[in-house]
Protein backbone atom coordinates (compact mmCIF):
# COMPACT_ATOMS: atom_id res chain seq x y z
CA UNK A 1 0.00 0.00 0.00
CA UNK A 2 1.02 3.58 -0.70
CA UNK A 3 0.25 6.28 1.64
CA UNK A 4 0.09 9.95 1.22
CA UNK A 5 0.79 12.45 4.08
CA UNK A 6 -0.25 15.89 3.11
CA UNK A 7 2.32 18.48 5.27
CA UNK A 8 1.96 22.20 6.11
CA UNK A 9 4.66 24.78 6.70
CA UNK A 10 3.43 27.19 9.57
CA UNK A 11 4.51 29.57 11.83
CA UNK A 12 6.43 27.69 14.74
CA UNK A 13 3.73 26.82 17.42
CA UNK A 14 5.69 28.23 20.28
CA UNK A 15 5.99 32.15 18.30
CA UNK A 16 3.18 34.99 18.57
CA UNK A 17 1.81 35.37 15.66
CA UNK A 18 2.33 39.23 15.12
CA UNK A 19 -0.62 41.13 12.96
CA UNK A 20 0.69 43.79 10.33
CA UNK A 21 0.78 46.94 10.95
CA UNK A 22 -1.26 47.30 7.76
CA UNK A 23 -4.20 44.92 9.25
CA UNK A 24 -3.34 42.47 6.05
CA UNK A 25 -2.49 39.48 8.07
CA UNK A 26 -0.07 38.13 10.12
CA UNK A 27 3.87 39.22 9.96
CA UNK A 28 6.09 36.02 8.55
CA UNK A 29 8.72 37.82 7.35
CA UNK A 30 12.12 36.44 9.58
CA UNK A 31 10.02 33.90 11.65
CA UNK A 32 10.74 30.44 12.62
CA UNK A 33 8.34 28.25 10.22
CA UNK A 34 8.19 24.89 10.58
CA UNK A 35 6.27 21.51 9.80
CA UNK A 36 2.46 21.87 11.80
CA UNK A 37 2.11 19.24 14.72
CA UNK A 38 -0.26 17.62 13.57
CA UNK A 39 0.98 16.57 9.96
CA UNK A 40 3.90 15.56 11.61
CA UNK A 41 1.71 12.97 13.55
CA UNK A 42 0.10 11.61 10.34
CA UNK A 43 3.64 11.25 9.33
CA UNK A 44 4.92 9.63 12.25
CA UNK A 45 1.89 7.14 11.72
CA UNK A 46 2.86 6.68 8.25
CA UNK A 47 6.13 5.73 8.99
CA UNK A 48 5.02 3.29 11.60
CA UNK A 49 2.42 1.43 9.06
CA UNK A 50 5.54 1.17 6.65
CA UNK A 51 7.44 -0.32 9.49
CA UNK A 52 4.59 -2.41 10.64
CA UNK A 53 4.52 -3.96 7.05
CA UNK A 54 1.06 -2.55 5.93
CA UNK A 55 2.81 0.64 3.86
CA UNK A 56 5.27 0.42 1.28
CA UNK A 57 5.72 3.21 0.00
CA UNK A 58 5.68 6.75 1.67
CA UNK A 59 4.86 10.02 -0.32
CA UNK A 60 4.59 13.40 1.39
CA UNK A 61 3.42 16.19 -0.47
CA UNK A 62 2.52 19.71 0.03
CA UNK A 63 0.99 23.13 -1.42
CA UNK A 64 3.05 26.04 -0.93
CA UNK A 65 5.68 28.70 -2.44
CA UNK A 66 9.83 28.47 -2.37
CA UNK A 67 10.27 27.37 1.25
CA UNK A 68 8.31 24.58 1.11
CA UNK A 69 10.91 22.33 -0.08
CA UNK A 70 12.06 22.60 3.40
CA UNK A 71 9.28 21.13 5.32
CA UNK A 72 9.12 18.42 2.97
CA UNK A 73 12.46 17.90 3.19
CA UNK A 74 11.88 17.71 6.87
CA UNK A 75 9.12 15.27 5.89
CA UNK A 76 11.67 12.63 4.10
CA UNK A 77 14.32 13.12 7.23
CA UNK A 78 11.53 11.67 9.26
CA UNK A 79 11.63 8.70 7.01
CA UNK A 80 8.81 9.61 4.02
CA UNK A 81 10.11 8.04 0.94
CA UNK A 82 9.57 10.92 -1.79
CA UNK A 83 8.18 14.41 -1.84
CA UNK A 84 5.63 16.25 -4.22
CA UNK A 85 5.61 19.80 -3.67
CA UNK A 86 3.10 21.82 -5.84
CA UNK A 87 4.19 24.97 -6.37
CA UNK A 88 2.49 28.30 -5.93
CA UNK A 89 3.21 31.13 -4.26
CA UNK A 90 -1.01 32.15 -3.58
CA UNK A 91 -2.35 31.50 -0.54
CA UNK A 92 -4.87 28.81 -0.91
CA UNK A 93 -7.96 27.73 0.83
CA UNK A 94 -8.89 24.49 2.07
CA UNK A 95 -11.08 23.59 -0.63
CA UNK A 96 -8.54 24.55 -3.58
CA UNK A 97 -5.93 22.35 -1.46
CA UNK A 98 -8.13 19.25 -1.34
CA UNK A 99 -8.67 19.74 -5.07
CA UNK A 100 -4.93 19.62 -5.55
CA UNK A 101 -4.07 17.07 -3.18
CA UNK A 102 -6.86 14.81 -4.85
CA UNK A 103 -5.33 14.86 -8.41
CA UNK A 104 -1.71 13.47 -6.54
CA UNK A 105 -3.97 10.96 -4.50
CA UNK A 106 -5.31 9.79 -7.53
CA UNK A 107 -2.23 10.27 -9.60
CA UNK A 108 -0.21 8.11 -7.43
CA UNK A 109 -2.60 5.20 -7.12
CA UNK A 110 -2.32 5.72 -3.37
CA UNK A 111 -4.76 4.10 -0.41
CA UNK A 112 -4.79 6.02 2.58
CA UNK A 113 -4.34 9.76 2.89
CA UNK A 114 -2.92 10.92 6.64
CA UNK A 115 -3.29 14.19 7.30
CA UNK A 116 -3.68 16.63 10.58
CA UNK A 117 -6.45 17.41 11.80
CA UNK A 118 -6.19 21.05 12.45
CA UNK A 119 -3.45 23.23 10.84
CA UNK A 120 -1.63 25.92 14.14
CA UNK A 121 -1.93 29.02 11.41
CA UNK A 122 -5.83 29.51 10.04
CA UNK A 123 -7.44 27.03 12.16
CA UNK A 124 -9.76 25.77 9.52
CA UNK A 125 -9.82 22.00 10.17
CA UNK A 126 -11.48 21.09 7.07
CA UNK A 127 -8.59 20.24 4.37
CA UNK A 128 -9.28 16.01 5.37
CA UNK A 129 -12.64 16.49 5.28
CA UNK A 130 -12.76 17.94 1.95
CA UNK A 131 -10.06 15.64 0.22
CA UNK A 132 -12.02 12.64 1.41
CA UNK A 133 -15.38 14.10 -0.11
CA UNK A 134 -13.93 15.09 -3.45
CA UNK A 135 -11.98 11.20 -3.56
CA UNK A 136 -15.71 9.51 -2.65
CA UNK A 137 -13.70 7.89 0.26
CA UNK A 138 -13.97 7.17 3.49
CA UNK A 139 -13.32 9.74 6.34
CA UNK A 140 -11.95 9.36 9.76
CA UNK A 141 -10.93 12.70 12.06
CA UNK A 142 -8.79 13.47 14.93
CA UNK A 143 -7.90 9.56 15.11
CA UNK A 144 -5.84 8.49 18.50
CA UNK A 145 -5.43 5.15 17.07
CA UNK A 146 -5.52 3.13 13.65
CA UNK A 147 -5.34 -0.29 12.94
CA UNK A 148 -5.35 -1.61 9.24
CA UNK A 149 -6.39 -5.05 8.07
CA UNK A 150 -7.00 -5.73 4.88
CA UNK A 151 -9.73 -3.43 3.20
CA UNK A 152 -11.05 -2.29 6.85
CA UNK A 153 -9.36 0.16 9.33
CA UNK A 154 -10.47 0.21 12.79
CA UNK A 155 -10.18 4.00 13.99
CA UNK A 156 -10.65 5.37 17.85
CA UNK A 157 -11.47 9.04 17.39
CA UNK A 158 -11.11 11.86 19.45
CA UNK A 159 -14.86 13.48 19.81
CA UNK A 160 -16.21 16.05 22.54
CA UNK A 161 -17.62 13.77 24.83
CA UNK A 162 -14.67 11.01 24.70
CA UNK A 163 -13.57 8.16 22.38
CA UNK A 164 -15.74 7.04 19.25
CA UNK A 165 -14.63 3.42 17.36
CA UNK A 166 -15.29 3.54 13.77
CA UNK A 167 -14.78 1.18 11.13
CA UNK A 168 -14.20 2.31 7.40
CA UNK A 169 -13.24 0.57 4.26
CA UNK A 170 -10.30 1.56 2.85
CA UNK A 171 -9.61 3.69 0.59
CA UNK A 172 -9.71 6.25 3.43
CA UNK A 173 -8.50 9.69 4.56
CA UNK A 174 -7.53 10.22 7.96
CA UNK A 175 -6.96 12.79 10.05
CA UNK A 176 -4.62 12.86 12.94
CA UNK A 177 -5.47 13.91 16.50
CA UNK A 178 -2.35 14.69 19.02
CA UNK A 179 -2.69 11.54 20.73
CA UNK A 180 -1.84 9.40 17.76
CA UNK A 181 1.60 8.91 18.63
CA UNK A 182 4.82 10.87 19.38
CA UNK A 183 6.73 11.93 15.93
CA UNK A 184 10.09 10.88 16.34
CA UNK A 185 13.15 13.60 16.24
CA UNK A 186 15.39 13.81 13.50
CA UNK A 187 18.79 12.91 13.57
CA UNK A 188 21.63 14.73 11.31
CA UNK A 189 22.58 11.75 9.35
CA UNK A 190 19.09 11.39 8.07
CA UNK A 191 19.17 15.11 7.22
CA UNK A 192 22.02 14.33 5.01
CA UNK A 193 20.00 11.33 3.56
CA UNK A 194 17.01 13.27 2.83
CA UNK A 195 19.10 15.47 0.58
CA UNK A 196 19.13 12.59 -1.73
CA UNK A 197 15.92 11.86 -1.80
CA UNK A 198 13.48 12.65 -4.67
CA UNK A 199 11.60 15.76 -4.49
CA UNK A 200 8.91 16.56 -7.61
CA UNK A 201 7.92 19.61 -8.15
CA UNK A 202 4.49 20.18 -9.96
CA UNK A 203 3.34 23.82 -10.89
CA UNK A 204 -0.24 24.54 -9.44
CA UNK A 205 -1.54 26.11 -13.26
CA UNK A 206 -0.06 22.93 -15.04
CA UNK A 207 -3.19 20.79 -12.67
CA UNK A 208 -5.96 23.11 -14.94
CA UNK A 209 -7.82 23.25 -11.56
CA UNK A 210 -10.82 26.08 -10.11
CA UNK A 211 -8.22 26.99 -7.26
CA UNK A 212 -10.01 30.78 -6.74
CA UNK A 213 -10.15 31.79 -3.53
CA UNK A 214 -14.31 32.14 -2.45
CA UNK A 215 -13.26 34.37 0.98
CA UNK A 216 -11.50 37.77 0.68
CA UNK A 217 -9.94 38.82 3.98
CA UNK A 218 -10.73 42.18 4.87
CA UNK A 219 -8.63 42.57 7.48
CA UNK A 220 -6.22 40.71 10.18
CA UNK A 221 -6.92 42.61 13.60
CA UNK A 222 -5.40 41.74 17.14
CA UNK A 223 -8.06 40.72 19.67
CA UNK A 224 -8.20 43.43 22.78
CA UNK A 225 -6.10 42.19 25.52
CA UNK A 226 -6.92 41.25 28.81
CA UNK A 227 -6.50 44.05 31.47
CA UNK A 228 -3.52 43.52 33.96
CA UNK A 229 -4.98 41.24 36.87
CA UNK A 230 -3.12 41.49 40.29
CA UNK A 231 -0.58 38.87 42.16
CA UNK A 232 -2.31 37.99 45.14
CA UNK A 233 -0.20 36.93 48.26
CA UNK A 234 -2.15 33.87 49.78
CA UNK A 235 -4.95 31.33 49.22
CA UNK A 236 -6.88 33.37 52.09
CA UNK A 237 -6.69 36.54 49.70
CA UNK A 238 -7.83 34.78 46.70
CA UNK A 239 -10.99 33.47 48.08
CA UNK A 240 -11.79 36.79 49.65
CA UNK A 241 -11.40 38.42 46.34
CA UNK A 242 -13.18 35.90 44.19
CA UNK A 243 -15.95 36.50 46.94
CA UNK A 244 -16.76 39.84 47.63
CA UNK A 245 -15.05 41.77 44.35
CA UNK A 246 -15.20 39.35 41.61
CA UNK A 247 -18.51 37.47 43.06
CA UNK A 248 -18.09 34.14 41.17
CA UNK A 249 -17.86 31.91 44.17
CA UNK B 1 -32.33 35.11 3.23
CA UNK B 2 -32.65 31.99 4.22
CA UNK B 3 -30.71 29.53 7.23
CA UNK B 4 -30.35 25.90 7.62
CA UNK B 5 -29.00 24.77 11.39
CA UNK B 6 -27.87 21.52 11.25
CA UNK B 7 -28.93 20.05 14.60
CA UNK B 8 -26.68 18.57 16.49
CA UNK B 9 -27.94 15.63 18.94
CA UNK B 10 -27.85 11.99 20.54
CA UNK B 11 -30.99 10.92 19.04
CA UNK B 12 -32.94 12.05 22.06
CA UNK B 13 -32.20 15.74 23.24
CA UNK B 14 -30.32 18.72 21.02
CA UNK B 15 -27.33 19.40 21.77
CA UNK B 16 -26.65 22.55 23.53
CA UNK B 17 -23.84 23.85 21.36
CA UNK B 18 -26.74 23.94 18.17
CA UNK B 19 -28.85 26.86 20.79
CA UNK B 20 -25.86 28.85 19.90
CA UNK B 21 -25.45 28.15 16.10
CA UNK B 22 -29.25 29.17 16.43
CA UNK B 23 -28.25 32.67 18.01
CA UNK B 24 -25.75 32.97 14.77
CA UNK B 25 -28.30 32.29 12.17
CA UNK B 26 -30.56 35.30 13.70
CA UNK B 27 -27.76 37.63 13.73
CA UNK B 28 -27.23 36.86 9.69
CA UNK B 29 -30.88 37.13 9.21
CA UNK B 30 -34.04 35.89 7.31
CA UNK B 31 -35.81 32.64 8.15
CA UNK B 32 -34.20 29.71 9.95
CA UNK B 33 -35.18 25.68 9.32
CA UNK B 34 -33.41 23.48 11.46
CA UNK B 35 -32.69 19.67 10.14
CA UNK B 36 -32.40 17.03 12.38
CA UNK B 37 -30.68 13.83 10.94
CA UNK B 38 -31.06 10.50 13.12
CA UNK B 39 -32.62 7.31 13.79
CA UNK B 40 -35.86 7.39 16.32
CA UNK B 41 -34.91 11.04 16.50
CA UNK B 42 -38.55 12.06 16.99
CA UNK B 43 -38.06 13.40 20.71
CA UNK B 44 -35.27 15.84 19.15
CA UNK B 45 -37.57 17.13 16.49
CA UNK B 46 -40.48 18.28 18.99
CA UNK B 47 -37.45 19.93 20.93
CA UNK B 48 -36.26 21.71 18.13
CA UNK B 49 -39.69 23.19 16.88
CA UNK B 50 -39.67 24.51 20.46
CA UNK B 51 -36.63 26.70 19.86
CA UNK B 52 -37.25 30.51 19.80
CA UNK B 53 -37.45 32.16 16.12
CA UNK B 54 -37.51 28.30 14.28
CA UNK B 55 -39.32 28.25 11.17
CA UNK B 56 -39.77 24.96 10.48
CA UNK B 57 -37.62 21.03 11.44
CA UNK B 58 -37.24 19.53 8.95
CA UNK B 59 -36.25 15.36 10.07
CA UNK B 60 -34.55 12.56 7.84
CA UNK B 61 -35.30 9.61 10.59
CA UNK B 62 -33.24 6.97 9.27
CA UNK B 63 -30.87 4.09 10.42
CA UNK B 64 -28.06 5.70 7.88
CA UNK B 65 -28.13 8.98 10.20
CA UNK B 66 -28.03 6.78 13.42
CA UNK B 67 -24.69 7.40 14.13
CA UNK B 68 -24.21 10.94 12.45
CA UNK B 69 -21.10 9.43 10.26
CA UNK B 70 -20.16 12.44 8.19
CA UNK B 71 -20.01 10.07 4.77
CA UNK B 72 -24.08 9.88 4.93
CA UNK B 73 -24.97 12.88 6.81
CA UNK B 74 -23.05 15.24 3.94
CA UNK B 75 -25.21 13.58 1.41
CA UNK B 76 -28.36 14.45 2.72
CA UNK B 77 -26.86 18.22 3.97
CA UNK B 78 -25.83 18.36 0.00
CA UNK B 79 -29.58 17.92 -1.15
CA UNK B 80 -31.31 20.39 1.46
CA UNK B 81 -28.66 22.69 1.00
CA UNK B 82 -29.49 24.49 -2.14
CA UNK B 83 -32.62 27.09 -1.91
CA UNK B 84 -30.44 28.20 1.59
CA UNK B 85 -28.61 31.02 1.71
CA UNK B 86 -26.71 30.02 4.78
CA UNK B 87 -25.97 27.06 6.29
CA UNK B 88 -24.94 26.44 9.79
CA UNK B 89 -23.26 23.97 12.34
CA UNK B 90 -21.37 24.59 16.08
CA UNK B 91 -18.41 24.35 15.69
CA UNK B 92 -18.22 20.96 18.08
CA UNK B 93 -16.74 17.54 16.61
CA UNK B 94 -19.53 17.02 15.47
CA UNK B 95 -20.35 19.96 12.94
CA UNK B 96 -16.43 20.19 12.56
CA UNK B 97 -16.51 17.20 10.68
CA UNK B 98 -19.39 16.71 8.76
CA UNK B 99 -19.19 20.32 7.29
CA UNK B 100 -15.85 20.45 5.44
CA UNK B 101 -17.55 17.13 3.49
CA UNK B 102 -20.74 19.38 2.83
CA UNK B 103 -18.93 21.67 1.95
CA UNK B 104 -16.74 20.00 -0.54
CA UNK B 105 -19.22 18.22 -2.24
CA UNK B 106 -21.51 21.45 -2.71
CA UNK B 107 -18.24 23.03 -3.88
CA UNK B 108 -18.05 25.59 -1.66
CA UNK B 109 -15.48 27.10 1.13
CA UNK B 110 -16.32 26.70 5.14
CA UNK B 111 -16.12 29.54 7.08
CA UNK B 112 -14.77 27.80 10.50
CA UNK B 113 -15.44 28.75 13.66
CA UNK B 114 -16.91 32.10 13.42
CA UNK B 115 -17.07 34.71 16.19
CA UNK B 116 -19.27 37.55 15.07
CA UNK B 117 -21.47 37.93 12.32
CA UNK B 118 -20.79 41.57 10.35
CA UNK B 119 -23.07 41.33 7.57
CA UNK B 120 -24.55 38.45 6.08
CA UNK B 121 -21.58 37.71 4.06
CA UNK B 122 -19.22 38.88 6.24
CA UNK B 123 -17.53 37.10 9.21
CA UNK B 124 -14.68 37.33 12.02
CA UNK B 125 -12.83 34.15 13.04
CA UNK B 126 -9.80 33.79 14.88
CA UNK B 127 -7.28 32.50 13.26
CA UNK B 128 -3.46 31.69 14.93
CA UNK B 129 -4.88 30.60 18.13
CA UNK B 130 -7.22 33.60 18.78
CA UNK B 131 -4.27 36.13 18.45
CA UNK B 132 -5.42 36.85 15.60
CA UNK B 133 -9.04 38.14 14.44
CA UNK B 134 -9.83 37.67 10.44
CA UNK B 135 -12.59 39.27 9.07
CA UNK B 136 -13.48 37.26 5.99
CA UNK B 137 -16.58 37.92 3.12
CA UNK B 138 -17.75 35.33 1.10
CA UNK B 139 -18.71 35.19 -2.29
CA UNK B 140 -20.08 31.42 -2.38
CA UNK B 141 -23.93 31.80 -3.36
CA UNK B 142 -24.27 29.32 -0.16
CA UNK B 143 -22.21 29.99 2.92
CA UNK B 144 -20.75 27.33 4.92
CA UNK B 145 -20.09 28.03 8.31
CA UNK B 146 -19.15 26.68 11.36
CA UNK B 147 -20.16 29.13 15.16
CA UNK B 148 -17.92 28.81 18.00
CA UNK B 149 -20.45 28.59 20.32
CA UNK B 150 -18.80 31.02 23.40
CA UNK B 151 -19.56 34.15 21.70
CA UNK B 152 -23.07 33.26 20.77
CA UNK B 153 -25.88 33.42 23.99
CA UNK B 154 -27.80 30.06 23.06
CA UNK B 155 -31.28 31.08 21.78
CA UNK B 156 -34.48 30.44 24.06
CA UNK B 157 -34.85 26.49 24.10
CA UNK B 158 -39.02 27.38 23.87
CA UNK B 159 -41.48 29.70 23.13
CA UNK B 160 -41.07 28.21 19.23
CA UNK B 161 -43.53 26.71 18.03
CA UNK B 162 -42.03 25.43 14.51
CA UNK B 163 -43.72 22.94 11.68
CA UNK B 164 -41.71 19.66 11.77
CA UNK B 165 -41.68 17.91 8.30
CA UNK B 166 -40.33 14.66 7.74
CA UNK B 167 -38.24 14.04 4.70
CA UNK B 168 -36.17 11.65 2.72
CA UNK B 169 -32.81 11.54 1.20
CA UNK B 170 -29.28 11.23 1.65
CA UNK B 171 -27.46 8.00 0.65
CA UNK B 172 -26.12 5.32 2.52
CA UNK B 173 -22.36 5.05 1.05
CA UNK B 174 -21.50 2.47 3.27
CA UNK B 175 -18.01 3.83 3.31
CA UNK B 176 -17.92 3.40 7.40
CA UNK B 177 -19.62 2.06 10.40
CA UNK B 178 -20.29 2.66 13.85
CA UNK B 179 -18.51 0.76 16.44
CA UNK B 180 -18.65 1.85 20.22
CA UNK B 181 -18.37 4.87 22.07
CA UNK B 182 -16.53 5.76 25.30
CA UNK B 183 -17.98 8.45 27.11
CA UNK B 184 -16.79 10.18 30.41
CA UNK B 185 -17.80 9.96 33.24
CA UNK B 186 -21.06 11.41 33.35
CA UNK B 187 -21.62 12.33 36.97
CA UNK B 188 -18.95 14.91 36.10
CA UNK B 189 -19.87 18.85 35.28
CA UNK B 190 -19.76 19.19 31.30
CA UNK B 191 -16.56 21.24 30.78
CA UNK B 192 -18.44 23.19 27.76
CA UNK B 193 -21.01 24.57 29.99
CA UNK B 194 -19.57 24.75 33.25
CA UNK B 195 -19.74 28.48 34.86
CA UNK B 196 -16.70 27.20 36.78
CA UNK B 197 -13.43 25.35 35.72
CA UNK B 198 -10.68 23.93 37.35
CA UNK B 199 -8.10 22.92 35.07
CA UNK B 200 -4.30 21.41 35.38
CA UNK B 201 -1.67 21.06 33.51
CA UNK B 202 2.15 20.01 33.57
CA UNK B 203 2.76 20.66 37.29
CA UNK B 204 0.12 18.59 38.51
CA UNK B 205 3.07 15.69 38.15
CA UNK B 206 0.26 12.67 38.08
CA UNK B 207 -3.19 11.75 36.92
CA UNK B 208 -3.59 10.93 40.56
CA UNK B 209 -2.88 14.50 41.31
CA UNK B 210 -6.23 15.33 39.49
CA UNK B 211 -7.57 14.23 42.49
CA UNK B 212 -6.98 17.44 44.34
CA UNK B 213 -8.64 19.43 41.73
CA UNK B 214 -11.65 16.89 41.58
CA UNK B 215 -12.19 17.94 45.05
CA UNK B 216 -12.21 21.61 44.82
CA UNK B 217 -14.36 21.56 41.07
CA UNK B 218 -17.11 19.56 43.39
CA UNK B 219 -17.07 22.21 46.45
CA UNK B 220 -17.54 24.85 43.25
CA UNK B 221 -19.71 22.78 40.99
CA UNK B 222 -17.21 23.03 38.49
CA UNK B 223 -16.25 21.05 35.99
CA UNK B 224 -12.19 19.72 35.47
CA UNK B 225 -9.94 20.94 32.60
CA UNK B 226 -6.64 20.17 31.41
CA UNK B 227 -3.92 21.63 29.45
CA UNK B 228 -2.31 19.86 25.91
CA UNK B 229 0.88 19.39 28.37
CA UNK B 230 -1.65 17.61 30.89
CA UNK B 231 -2.61 15.28 28.46
CA UNK B 232 0.38 15.24 25.98
CA UNK B 233 1.60 13.56 29.59
CA UNK B 234 -1.05 10.74 29.89
CA UNK B 235 -2.00 12.49 33.05
CA UNK B 236 -6.28 12.99 31.70
CA UNK B 237 -7.89 11.80 28.52
CA UNK B 238 -8.33 14.17 25.69
CA UNK B 239 -11.69 15.20 26.31
CA UNK B 240 -10.74 17.49 29.11
CA UNK B 241 -8.12 19.03 26.80
CA UNK B 242 -8.42 23.45 26.56
CA UNK B 243 -7.10 24.98 24.05
CA UNK B 244 -6.53 25.61 20.57
CA UNK B 245 -6.94 22.07 19.40
CA UNK B 246 -9.11 20.88 22.44
CA UNK B 247 -12.42 23.02 23.73
CA UNK B 248 -12.46 26.43 23.58
CA UNK B 249 -14.63 27.60 26.98
CA UNK B 250 -15.52 31.03 28.33
CA UNK B 251 -16.80 30.13 31.98
CA UNK B 252 -17.33 33.03 34.64
CA UNK B 253 -14.10 31.40 36.62
CA UNK B 254 -11.10 29.43 35.44
CA UNK B 255 -8.59 28.35 37.83
CA UNK B 256 -5.29 27.31 35.95
CA UNK B 257 -3.15 25.33 38.45
CA UNK B 258 0.25 24.12 37.35
CA UNK B 259 -0.40 25.48 33.94
CA UNK B 260 2.30 27.84 32.05
CA UNK B 261 -0.17 29.20 29.58
CA UNK B 262 1.18 28.25 26.55
CA UNK B 263 -0.22 30.41 23.55
CA UNK B 264 -1.86 27.10 22.74
CA UNK B 265 -3.94 26.76 25.70
CA UNK B 266 -4.69 30.48 26.30
CA UNK B 267 -6.72 30.12 23.00
CA UNK B 268 -9.13 28.05 24.98
CA UNK B 269 -9.52 29.95 27.63
CA UNK B 270 -8.76 33.27 27.78
CA UNK B 271 -12.00 34.70 27.05
CA UNK B 272 -13.48 33.34 31.08
CA UNK B 273 -14.87 36.38 32.83
CA UNK B 274 -12.60 35.99 35.75
CA UNK B 275 -9.32 34.09 35.13
CA UNK B 276 -7.14 32.64 38.28
CA UNK B 277 -3.79 31.38 38.18
CA UNK B 278 -1.97 29.32 40.72
CA UNK B 279 2.06 28.17 39.60
CA UNK B 280 4.98 28.55 41.62
CA UNK B 281 6.97 29.84 38.49
CA UNK B 282 6.20 33.92 38.96
CA UNK B 283 7.69 34.37 34.83
CA UNK B 284 4.50 31.82 33.71
CA UNK B 285 2.82 33.17 30.90
CA UNK B 286 -0.52 32.43 32.35
CA UNK B 287 -0.24 35.32 34.94
CA UNK B 288 -0.45 37.79 32.36
CA UNK B 289 -3.63 36.69 31.53
CA UNK B 290 -4.53 36.00 34.78
CA UNK B 291 -6.86 38.48 36.98
CA UNK B 292 -5.71 37.04 40.29
CA UNK B 293 -2.28 35.52 40.46
CA UNK B 294 -0.89 33.42 43.10
CA UNK B 295 2.60 32.41 42.75
CA UNK B 296 2.67 29.26 44.92
CA UNK B 297 3.71 25.47 45.08
CA UNK B 298 0.18 23.91 44.10
CA UNK B 299 0.80 21.36 46.04
CA UNK B 300 0.14 23.54 49.15
CA UNK B 301 -2.12 25.83 47.95
CA UNK B 302 -4.46 23.60 46.44
CA UNK B 303 -5.26 21.99 49.54
CA UNK B 304 -5.33 25.23 51.34
CA UNK B 305 -8.26 26.44 48.83
CA UNK B 306 -9.81 23.40 49.40
CA UNK B 307 -10.28 23.48 53.04
CA UNK B 308 -10.75 27.28 52.36
CA UNK B 309 -14.16 26.86 50.21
Amino acid sequence: MKILVCVKRVLDPQVKARVKADESGVDLANVKMTMNPFCENALEEALRLREGGIAEEIIVASVGGGKTEETLRHGLAMGADRAIQVVTEDALEPLAIAKVLKQVAEQEGVALVLAGKQAIDDDSNQTAQMLSALLGWSQATYCSEIKIEGDQATVTREVDAGLETIQVKMPAVMSADLRLNEPRYVKLPDVMKAKRKPMDKIELDSLGLDTANRLSTLKVEEPEGRAAGVIVNSVSELVEKLRNEAKVI
Amino acid sequence: MANLVIVEHDNNEVGAATLHAVTAAQQIGGDIDLLVAGENCGPVAEAAAKIAGVSSVKVADDAKFGHHLAENLATLIVEVAPGYSHVLASATTFGKNVMPRASALLDKAQISEIVEVKSPDTFVRPIYAGNALATVQSSDDIKMITVRTIKFEAAADEGGSAGVEPISGGSDTGLSSWVSQAVSDNDQVDLTSAKIVVSGGRGMQSGDNFAMLHSVADKLGAAVGASRAAVDSGFVPNELQVGQTGKVIAPDLYIAVGISGAIQHLAGMKESKVIVAINNDSEAPIFQVADYGLVADLFEAVPELDTAL
